[in-house]
């Protein structure tokens, strides 16, 4: 009995991503909340023949706090999607200041309704959007790290994807075998694509200007798809399919199922919250708290992470990107935190 | 090597479909074709690491064939949600005049680009599109009424899910299999609770429960139009039910286990079972009925369900007999003119 609250349910990526989550047998109940069009995405999903209940929530009117409560009762997983996308030109930093305020306020209603479900974010800029959510689960005195998810997962896809092209095998084939950590925009993305040796051998027959390629196409895959929507939207369909993988993983955790043996998918986490997280924050990152490692979850939470400088092969090239992420991580981070600082919960 | 064209991939039927589509380890190409908008989409979809490619394909002006031909080239299942939704208080029959001709000029390019394709339609009111694309195909001289599918699939996930609902906690929607035969819309949609797994618990409900549960399977497209209020018709639970006759009909290419799916096909004496089905339908050249699914498409029409069916159930068929008699001429006039 597993109750998946989606708060941003009638957007573009929250109806699809809603669909999959429909479609998961082990889903009992599924609030979709919104501020508009929720009940609407609910009666159509609620047609479909699996055992979720939908139910659609939405405020009756800007006054109106019961929706999201309503929604939030009892659940024991919450996503987001909810928040504005890009458009041509904009970074997902532009979006920081209408996103930061919608992030604050969901999540300070997670805290009072809902404080022991497992929190996934996926409202950009994901960089700072988490440490807003993390600051305001610590002020209202709920604050469990090992709940609380950033979801990089997309650039996980996009590296298998872009990876499989390159190297000529099966894009499904890479799942597992390569990873991506750090954080999720632009060149704060770290793709460790020499991890597997059967991987890493292909990977060292490609030219200097190939991988300089692929890793510019993995971090920048996000702009190619706002580019190709030409002012439309951003990544709706993958990002849905991103978001409902690692719901699935969640979900597979509380079910009693084991992550697999090969390299689980990372997530943007509160590392000091975690066993040996403050080290490899001391001595990988320069104090960074907020980075995205493969994590093994149980119970629905976090267990561990997979520490990748020391199990997982870095190279030489791989760690100065992880320097550059360091730099624009801990600027997003301490404007996440700084806006929730100056604001009243 | 699966190729499969989704004809309006861009729309809020197509996106999520294709989605579906993208993620079936069975299909190698998905080729997306819409009018707008189709570049970004398939764009978003070409990131997820499924092994199908995608490719997209958008005309360059209003007089452009090209870029249909191409999206159809080779493919072996086409499928089809292209075309207006409904707004409340329309019914599908509405939509006729805007999307007859978008479905005409599609099944032209079928015939002259992916003439051996399975044809899934989605696009409404499906009683009249079929056959619209029927009869453009035949024009070609390349039609194969074992490969065209009116797709009714919506119908009978409604049907598993409305019936289990009344029994939360003795059973699950995905307990039942409700066969819904005759059209897709209003009164033509006849669902058969009497027969197979639900027929125990179909009885155990009064007269009034049974009536208002018939109603709500042949206007639950209207509930969601409804719950839309404006916005929208079923978007999500369409590409849901779309996606799973093409799975079906993938199933039955690439195994030898026996598919069967209700589908509004053409009764016509090529398909095993096909006449003796059009004699218990009072002579309709186009009916949903239970077929069997193999390696050449419809195999075989199992007509045998329409001599199991309840008193009631006759008087169901008898309405929708009439009403889709109307919609099957209305296409076929308009597809012949």
């Amino acid at each position: 009995m597993v109750k998946v609250t989606v708060c941003g349910a009638a957007g573009g990526i929250g109806q699809p991503l809603s669909l999959l989550l429909k479609l998961n047998p082990q889903v009992s109940e599924l609030a979709l909340f919104d501020i508009v069009n929720a009940k609407g995405v609910a009666a159509d999903l609620s047609h479909i023949n699996t055992p979720a209940i939908v139910t659609g929530y939405q405020p009756a009117n800007k006054e109106d706090k019961t929706a999201i409560v309503e929604s939030l009762k009892g659940t024991d997983l919450v996503i987001i999607p909810a928040g504005v996308p890009r458009k041509p030109g904009m970074t997902r930093a532009d979006l920081f200041n209408i996103n930061a305020s919608i992030i604050r306020d969901l999540v300070a209603n997670i805290a009072r309704t809902a404080p022991n479900a497992a929190i996934l974010i996926i409202s950009n800029p994901v960089n700072s959007t988490v440490p807003i959510a993390a600051e305001v689960l610590k002020k209202l005195g709920v604050f469990n790290p090992k709940k609380l998810f950033g979801v990089t997962t997309l650039d996980s896809v996009r590296a298998e994807t872009f990876l499989a092209g390159l190297i000529n095998v099966s894009p499904t084939s890479l799942q597992g075998k390569i990873s991506v950590i750090g954080g999720h925009s632009g060149d704060t993305i770290v793709p460790l694509i020499n991890a597997t040796p059967e991987i890493a051998r292909k990977v060292a027959t490609l030219s200097t200007d190939q991988y300089n390629k692929f890793i510019n196409r993995v971090q920048y895959g996000g702009d190619e798809v706002v580019k190709a929507k030409n002012g439309v939207g951003s990544a709706t369909l993958s990002m849905a399919y991103a978001g409902y993988r690692f719901a699935e993983n969640v979900l597979n955790s509380l079910a009693g199922k084991e992550t697999s043996g090969s390299i689980p998918d990372s997530s943007y986490v509160y590392l000091p919250g975690l066993p040996g997280g403050k080290e490899l924050s001391t001595k990988y990152l320069n104090g960074v708290d907020f980075f995205s490692v493969p994590v093994v979850l149980e119970g629905g939470q976090i267990k561990s992470f997979v520490n990748p400088f020391e199990l997982l092969k870095v190279t030489n090239d791989e760690t100065k990107l992880v320097k550059v992420a360091l730099d624009g991580l801990s600027k997003s981070i301490d404007q996440g935190v700084a806006f929730v600082t100056a604001s009243k919960l | 090597m699966v190729k499969v064209a989704v004809l309006g991939a861009a729309g809020g039927i197509g996106q999520p479909l294709s989605l579906l589509l993208k993620l079936n380890a069975n299909i190698k190409e998905l080729s997306l074709f819409d009018v707008v908008n189709v570049p970004g989409v398939g764009a978003d979809l070409s990131h997820i690491n499924s092994d199908a490619t995608t490719e997209t394909h958008l005309p360059s002006s209003k007089e452009d064939k090209t870029a249909l031909l191409t999206a159809l080239k080779g493919a072996n299942l086409v499928i089809i949600p292209a075309g207006v939704p409904r707004k409340p208080g329309m019914t599908r029959d509405d939509l006729f005049n805007i999307n007859a001709s978008i479905i005409k000029s599609l099944a032209e390019g079928i015939a002259q680009s992916s003439p051996d394709a399975f044809v899934l339609v989605i696009s409404n009111p499906v009683n009249s599109t079929v056959p619209i694309v029927a009869e453009t195909l035949k024009k070609h001289g390349v039609y194969n009424p074992s490969k065209l599918f009116g797709v009714t699939t919506l119908d009978i996930v409604r049907a598993n899910t409305f019936i289990a609902q009344l029994y939360p906690t003795d059973s699950k929607p995905t307990d039942f299999n409700v066969n819904v035969i005759g059209g897709h819309s209003g009164e033509t949609i006849v669902p058969l609770y009497s027969v197979g797994s639900t027929g125990k618990l179909y009885e155990k409900l009064s007269e009034e429960q049974k009536k208002t549960l018939i109603n709500r399977v042949q206007f639950g497209g209207d509930e969601v139009v409804q719950a839309k209020n404006g916005a929208g018709s079923a978007t999500l639970s369409m590409a849901y039910a779309g996606y799973r006759l093409a799975e079906s009909i993938l199933k039955s290419l690439t195994s030898s286990e026996e598919v069967v799916e209700c589908t509004f096909l053409n009764l016509v004496p090529e398909i095993k079972g096909a006449e003796e089905a059009k004699k218990l339908v009072g002579g309709l050249d186009y009916f949903s009925l239970p077929v069997k699914l193999g390696k050449n498409g419809i195999e075989e029409v199992k007509y045998e369900i329409l001599t199991k069916i309840s008193d009631d159930e006759k008087k169901l068929l008898e309405v929708a007999k009439e009403q889709l008699a109307k919609n099957i001429e209305k296409g076929v006039s308009f597809a012949t003119q």
